[in-house]
């Protein structure tokens, strides 16, 4: 007779509620008629997305006090009750954005079920209290992800960025796993608390493993200099599954970077500090430098989407309570923005059938004037300007490096703001000052298609983005209840 | 009632512009794309926003003009210490009124001169007005930061989209350097914000941490004057601003020279000088010097462009030269005369844009060497530029002869040369503005001036005469202004608290 730990439920309920809809999903692509699959697949899989959301909030209401639960293995605090709502909110808008896709038939119900499955994973990772758990939710997640990078096998390049991420991220895996290793060799412990408590402050051993495991997470924050894959995988994936790796898998990634750093490794602050903080510079960097020259818009949001992790470690980097705030709140409006700037592109790609680029962009904003201005709206998001919660989140995040005394990092975000604006405004630019293309371009199917679901999910993300910026207040409160554990 | 937010006047006049473009943008596009339905509504909000200043005005109390008034606030982000905090002083006072008429007139000429796309355009105008008006009111800084943001938005459109040939270029050498400025301001305010634990603009907390005449505190000091340097802009960093004037549409280079610079100078005052006096008094020399540097150099390129919009944008270069040295002379007589000019330039230069607007339309062109003779059989056109003209060299009697005395005697104390500067300043004034007169109303009939060119029409006339004549009023009573903004111990030339007391303001819970 094995012991079992006693497993609380309720604290695993929102991954239990996207795993169930992943096996109903699942069933679905064999019960269920190739008239409906699709449609039922999708539903089941919102319904999931809704139940983490909801049990995400249950969960935040009644776990005040963090706890280790299921024998020290998982996380029940706030922080994970807000991945599992900023996640789900994530996966809906993905399911909506994805709903009519023109995506084969043949593989529709377990695009569905690896959606549900991979947000399961990222919600779990974020609630990972030691090693194991964590490099199991790590593997479960990517693993997901490389698949849904491959699923449309019609799409010129799909694989190939599938290929590459798999690589590439199984390598970024087997990194973390060594450092892990070095770490349990040095203290002897798995859970974070333990190692934290292990005492080994001086080990160059346990230095070496923290900096593998850094690089590990680096890799899956797409944060420079680890971030090769990301333009290629962000570019050659459906696009529903690039606005959910952009999103979600930055949720996860860093949400759990702060937590492992800051639960295992308090000690060894004045190390990781200064590595949050190179790799925040070299992300800024080289997202924003590369971006300036890009002509493909899911290259050049992939490329943004590195600096924005640049401008998140910085919030890591401060390494106090107003960074880890600024950060779970950062990631709120960057979420919604990254989203709806990807569902504006799928929304052109479908109209004209080619990858969008800064040339056939042009004349967007005149001929939809809806998608046009709302991708107006999250450029401008990223760029930090007002009346969006970028303005907030970057404030917020350079506010904490300046109470660290680190006000040279804010200058770097600054410089890197300051040259971000030259390619987000080429975007806009295309949208609004140039000519369309008339002509030039067999736009497929005559008229734009309208797309309700995909309106309807850009127009959540809009109302997130300049939502975040009114009610910056309120919001802040949650993060800082949300947040206080870890210090 | 109670449900209701209590919304005070600094608050409605902001919300006026923004509800109002939200009407203009949920209006349906009309066939015939001149927009007049949508250019209606939006001319009819101007309107309303101006009346409502008149409003303001009668209520605002001048016998305390440096308490703010009419304003509101409430904790907007508590964790950074951030309100929304707005209200009135007077200095803020006049100048939302200026932007209120300024662009009240810029909208009036857009509606009747036709733009296409005409409800985001007109949505824009009124976006940009709310965008300047909260400049203006807003009592906390990272509020007027995002207000200084804000009006970078519009205004990259609008120049974008409806400007000239050469507009992209124009825009982005505009953000540019625009933003390369505000987001040093940007660190600056965060580090002065954090430092003091609140971004209010006044209070006791003021100053209370960070010593004065400390090497932190010329810093912050300068990424301040850095921000508003370059949207003034003062030399050198006026690189963005001849492309800017001359590609965008008339009415918005108005805006931009006759309002947006006056929040760089607006600034200056407020924010530079109030919250950091001591690298104020430190960095005086310099700053004046590079101020009449500005002013003298402004003024010889204005003489020697070759264009009508290029001597109104060059002169507008070296009118903000000159407001700079009024504000930094560090006076009560400075700053009211600097603050009476910045009324009047802001009304001349709006002006003499939406005149030059006339003149192109009529022309299509702009260049010097191709106007000419356009008095004869158009006299509307040849009165109004002329007196434009009149007021914007500073004749005595008119009111900008009143702002520039003020501003040079009250520099005066800070050395004699930057006064004789001004005055050789004013004759430089003289010259280009009397070039300028002669190139486009006189000389012989240009190549590109058509016999059948009509006069000015009635609107014409009507938006035109309208800045001109709140400047007659303020030529017959310049002391409107300059003795209702600083309170009575104006002739003292000693620096004075900008803000005298901080009466809670909220009325709401």
């Amino acid at each position: 007779m094995i012991d079992t730990p006693s497993v609380d439920w309720f604290a695993l309920a929102p991954e239990l509620a996207l795993l169930a809809a992943s096996a109903v999903a699942l069933l679905a692509a064999v019960l269920v008629p190739r008239r409906v699959r699709r449609t039922v697949a999708a539903i089941v899989c919102a319904l999931g997305y809704a139940g983490a959301v909801v049990a995400g909030v249950l969960l935040y209401l009644h776990s005040e006090d963090a706890e280790t639960v299921v024998a020290g293995g998982f996380s029940r605090d706030r922080l994970v009750a807000s991945a599992a709502v900023l996640v789900g909110g994530i996966g809906i808008a993905t399911v909506l954005l994805a709903a009519r896709d023109r995506m084969r038939d043949d593989h529709v119900a377990e695009y569905y079920a690896l959606l549900a499955a991979a947000g399961a994973g990222m919600i779990f990772f974020v609630g990972a209290s030691n090693l194991m758990t964590l490099f199991l939710a790590l593997e479960w997640f990517s693993i997901c992800l490389y698949i849904l990078c491959a699923i449309d096998g019609d799409q010129p390049g799909g694989l190939e960025a599938a290929l590459k991420y798999l690589v590439m991220g199984s390598f970024g895996s087997a990194i973390l796993l060594f450092g892990s290793a070095l770490v349990y060799g040095v203290t002897g412990k798995l859970r974070f608390v333990e190692i934290a408590a292990a005492g080994h402050g001086h080990d160059p051993v346990l230095a070496v493993g923290l900096a593998l495991i850094i690089v590990g997470l680096g890799f899956k924050a797409s944060a420079a200099p680890f971030h090769m894959w990301t333009p290629d995988v962000y570019q050659g994936a459906p696009t529903s599954v690039t606005a959910f790796m952009s999103s979600a898998t930055k949720v996860a990634a860093l949400l759990l970077s702060l937590r492992v750093l800051r639960e295992a490794f308090p000690s060894q602050a004045h190390l990781w500090t200064v590595a949050a903080a190179g790799l925040a510079v070299v992300s800024l960097a080289v997202g924003n430098l590369a971006a300036l020259a890009q002509r493909d818009v899911k290259r050049l949001l992939a490329y943004s989407s590195i600096s924005h992790a640049g401008f998140m470690f910085i919030a890591i980097a401060a390494n106090n309570p107003s960074g880890a705030r600024a950060l779970l709140f950062y990631l709120l409006p960057y979420s919604a923005m990254s989203l709806g700037a990807f569902a504006v592109v799928a929304a052109r790609e479908r109209e004209l059938g080619v990858p969008v680029t800064l040339d056939n962009l042009a004349g967007l904003g005149w001929e939809r004037p809806f998608l046009g201005a709302s991708l107006w709206l999250f450029l401008l998001g990223f760029a930090g300007f007002p009346l969006t919660g970028g303005f907030w989140g970057k404030i917020y995040v350079f506010s904490a490096a300046v109470e660290r005394g680190w006000t040279w990092l804010v200058i770097v975000g600054v410089v890197a703001t300051a040259v971000s604006l030259a390619y987000y405004l080429a975007v806009v630019r295309s949208l609004y000052m140039r000519p369309a293309l008339e002509g030039r371009l067999a736009v497929a199917g005559g008229s734009p298609p309208s797309e309700p679901l995909l309106e309807t999910a850009v127009a959540a993300c809009v109302v997130v983005t300049v939502g975040t910026f009114f009610f910056v207040g309120p919001l802040a409160d949650i993060a800082r209840d949300a947040t206080a554990f870890l210090f | 009632m109670g449900f209701l937010p209590h919304i005070e006047l600094a608050t409605a006049l902001v919300l006026i512009p923004l509800i109002g473009a939200l009407g203009v943008l949920s209006w349906p596009d009309e066939p015939d794309g001149k927009g007049r339905i949508s250019g209606g509504i939006a001319l009819a909000v101007a309107v309303v926003e101006v009346g409502v200043w008149i409003l303001t005005l009668k209520r605002f109390d001048f016998s305390a003009p440096q308490t703010i008034q009419l304003g509101q606030h409430h904790v907007w982000f508590k964790d950074l210490g951030v309100s929304y905090d707005v209200g009135f002083t007077a200095f803020g006072l006049w100048l939302v009124g200026l932007t209120a008429v300024v662009l009240t007139a810029a909208i009036a000429y857009a509606f009747w001169t036709g733009r296409t796309r005409a409800n985001a355009y007109y949505a824009l105008m009124l976006v940009l007005l709310g965008a300047i008006v909260g400049v203006f009111v807003a009592q906390d800084l990272l509020l007027f930061y995002a207000f200084f943001e804000a009006m970078l938005i519009p205004l990259y459109v609008l120049v974008g989209v409806w400007g000239g040939a050469g507009r992209l270029r124009a825009t982005l050498k505009f953000v540019l350097y625009t933003m390369a400025g505000s987001l040093l301001m940007l660190v600056s305010i965060l580090v002065f914000g954090i430092h003091n634990g609140s971004f209010s603009m006044y209070g006791p907390s003021l100053g209370a941490t960070l010593p004065d005449h400390s090497t932190s505190s010329t810093l912050l000091f300068l990424g301040f004057m850095f921000a508003f340097a370059i949207k003034a802009p003062l030399v050198p960093f006026h690189g963005w601003l001849p492309d800017a004037y001359r590609e965008s549409s008339p009415e918005v280079a108005a805006v931009l020279s006759g309002v947006v610079s006056k929040a760089a100078a607006y600034g200056f005052l407020y924010i530079a000088i109030h919250l950091f006096p001591g690298p104020a008094d430190d960095l005086r020399t310099p700053i004046l010097v590079l101020a009449s540097i500005g002013l003298v150099y402004g003024s010889l390129l204005a003489f020697r462009a070759p264009d009508f919009r290029g001597v109104v944008a060059y002169s507008s270069l070296a009118q903000m030269g000159l407001i700079t040295i009024g504000v930094f002379a560090q006076s009560g007589l400075g700053w009211s005369g600097a603050t009476l000019q910045m009324v009047n330039h802001g009304l001349i230069s709006a002006a003499l844009f939406l005149l030059a607007g006339c003149v192109e339309r009529r022309t299509g062109t702009g260049e010097l060497s191709q106007l000419g003779g356009m008095a004869r059989g158009r006299p509307v056109l040849a009165t109004l530029t002329l007196t434009a003209g009149m007021i914007a060299l500073a004749v005595p009697l008119s009111s900008s002869f009143a702002g520039e005395f003020l501003i040079l005697a009250g520099v005066l104390n800070r050395g004699w040369g930057y006064s004789v500067v001004g005055a050789v300043a004013i004759v430089l004034a003289a010259m280009y503005v009397l070039r300028l007169i002669s190139a486009v109303l006189h000389r012989d009939v240009g190549p590109a001036v058509k016999e059948d060119a009509r006069d000015l029409g009635a609107w014409e006339l009507g938006v035109v005469a309208a800045l001109l004549g709140c400047l007659l009023a303020l030529s017959v009573w310049p002391a409107a202004i300059s003795e209702h903004t600083f309170g009575h111990d104006v002739v003292t030339d000693q620096p004075f608290s900008l803000i005298t007391e901080t009466p809670p303001t909220s009325a709401a819970p």
